[in-house]
């Protein structure tokens, strides 16, 4: 068993699940008192293809580690392109380290859809008890897991790396933490824009990219007002809301455009 | 009669194609009078000189690059919701417009740029508006010609317009934020306290206008060749097949 | 014939030349695409009324 044939079996998971609780769903009716009309409990295909979707990054030669080494490669090589002046370095600081952070985020994020439209999983998906929305945004959050936490947790080392003024830290790891999951739920977006597409991983970082502008513009601002000892409280907000609302608002989308592409 | 008639294709050609000429013409006639009239006969700013005479061509096209996407916004969500076949073409045939008045605007506003701000580019928060304009643009027409079934591409790139307007519009005031700017305000809104001075604003109307004319003619005649365009390939995919 | 523009007459007349260039390069690709368009489908209609006919 030591082979990895599970991707069809491990993605055929969810929807298995989700028909195969119906006994379960029907003794949790039971039990709800009567005449509480409760929806059936969505939460366990959920719980399910989130688990599988993380299970398929760090086992199957998923781009785990390899965003993570990614964000050190290009932290490293800044110093060789602008010299090793530390103060030109704590000046750049923050804005390198958002666009590194964005830049592996978007190495990953062909992965999220592609392997599932070719062995078949995404129609599975589509076909299971969970809505199109909901699996956009369990894929958005494992995204987030796997590279966006990653590269929060790892970017205050990376700060000394770059001589990122000491103020800086903190508002460094709280704007990495809450933009990245905007950056993940963007990158749902557009992978699914160009799930059908042959050769689509270039185009889709054409389409990527100029949606992450606002994010990287409050993210690397609200670094650089706190190494300035301003105040970043506006920008992080402001941060805040846009993640709030590609949560709320872009699973919809992505899920439109991946109605399309299994057409 | 209502105004849904004319998403009928034939309906759309038979309509547009004796307006065409006369939109054209009036765009050539318009954009003559209003370029040459800025050109020739405008006096030059007490402060920026002879350079002036590039807003006759940097606002219009700034104007156009913007409300080309707005209109490909309109048209894109009437695709979405009522499945007309011009309105998904019209959006495909207005892109390649916006994208060359975007570089006109951009151009225009480097060489102004230069002898007044003393730099060719500025991280202005209005040109940097407009050059993220530009990469919507170029995202949106890349997306057009990677996807080979019609309307697949039509729905996708209808969905990516909605969300690219949204960001876009997003992007303008996070640049803002980032970058307070050069650029002077708006100038000829009518509302401004300190508006142009009467001998620039009337050959910059007539620019304008000529503008508006020269899109809208594009539009209808790109959006006839789109049509034509599918219709041929679909009968002669009929033939063989 | 061209007004005096003082020391500004590079940028003023590159500006007028690219965008002019630009507009023109646009009209002359959609008329020639619109005519190609025609031609073609005009052929494919009279093929197609060829082999019913």
């Amino acid at each position: 068993m030591s082979p990895p044939p599970t991707r069809v079996a491990a993605a055929t998971r969810p929807s298995c699940e989700g028909r195969g609780v119906d006994p379960a769903r029907a003794a949790n009716r039971s039990r709800a008192a009567p005449g509480s009309a409760r929806a059936p409990d969505r939460g366990r295909p959920v719980i399910a293809l989130l688990k599988r979707d993380l299970a398929l990054a760090v086992r199957a030669g998923g781009g785990f580690g390899l965003g993570l080494a990614f964000f050190l490669i290009v932290v490293v090589l800044v110093p060789f392109g602008v010299g090793p002046q530390a103060e030109v370095l704590a000046r750049i600081a923050p804005g390198i380290l958002w666009v590194a952070a964005l830049l592996s985020a978007l190495l990953s994020l062909d992965r999220i859809f592609a392997l599932d439209f070719e062995d078949g999983a995404l129609p599975l998906l589509a076909t299971s008890p969970l809505p199109l929305e909901a699996v956009a945004l369990v894929k958005g959050l494992a995204h987030w897991i796997t590279t966006g936490l990653p590269l929060t947790l790892a970017a205050p080392a990376l700060g000394f790396l770059l001589n990122l003024d000491p103020a800086a830290y903190a508002f460094l790891l709280v704007s990495l933490a809450v933009g990245t999951p905007a950056l993940s739920m963007i990158g749902t977006f557009g992978a699914a824009l160009t799930v059908g597409l042959r050769r689509g991983g270039l185009l889709m970082s054409l389409l990527v990219l100029p949606l992450y502008i606002p994010t990287l513009i409050f993210g690397a601002e609200a670094v650089r007002r706190g190494a300035d000892g301003a105040s970043a409280a506006t920008a992080l907000v402001l941060q805040g809301g846009i993640t709030l609302g590609t949560v709320a608002l872009l699973p919809f989308a992505t899920a439109a455009a991946l109605r399309v592409n299994l057409r | 009669m209502s105004v849904w008639e004319y998403a009928n294709p034939k309906k759309f050609i038979a309509t547009t194609t004796p307006v065409l000429p006369w939109v054209m013409g009036g765009a050539a006639v318009t954009l003559t009078i209003g370029l040459v009239w800025g050109f020739f006969f405008t006096p030059d700013d007490y402060r920026q000189g002879s350079t002036v005479k590039i807003f006759y061509l940097h606002v219009p096209a700034a104007m156009m690059a913007i409300n080309i996407w707005v209109m490909m916004l309109v048209t894109s969500l009437i695709w979405l919701i009522r499945r007309h076949h011009v309105s998904a073409l019209a959006a495909k045939a207005a892109a390649p417009i916006g994208i060359v008045m975007t570089l006109i605007a951009l151009f225009t506003g480097a060489v102004w740029g230069q002898p007044m701000w003393g730099t060719w580019w500025a991280w202005d928060p209005r040109l940097t508006s407009f050059l993220i304009l530009f990469l919507f643009y170029l995202g949106y027409m890349a997306l057009w010609t990677a996807i080979e079934d019609d309307d697949t591409a039509a729905d996708l790139t209808s969905v990516l317009c909605l969300v690219g307007s949204v960001f876009a519009l997003l992007s303008r005031y996070a640049v803002n934020f980032w970058n307070q700017g050069l650029h002077q305000g708006a100038s000829l809104s009518l509302d401004a306290e300190e508006n142009v001075a009467d001998v620039f604003w009337y050959p910059a109307l007539v620019c304008i206008a000529g503008f508006v004319l020269l899109s809208v003619g594009l539009v209808i005649l790109r959006t006839q060749t789109e049509i034509r365009l599918r219709r041929a390939r679909a009968l002669q995919a009929r033939m063989t097949g | 014939m061209i007004p005096d523009l003082g020391k500004y007459a590079v940028e003023v007349l590159s500006a007028y030349a690219v965008s002019i260039l630009l507009v023109l390069g646009l009209v002359w690709i959609s008329v020639r695409a619109a005519r190609r368009a025609r031609t073609w489908l005009e052929t494919v209609e009279r093929q197609k009324a060829g082999r019913d006919g």
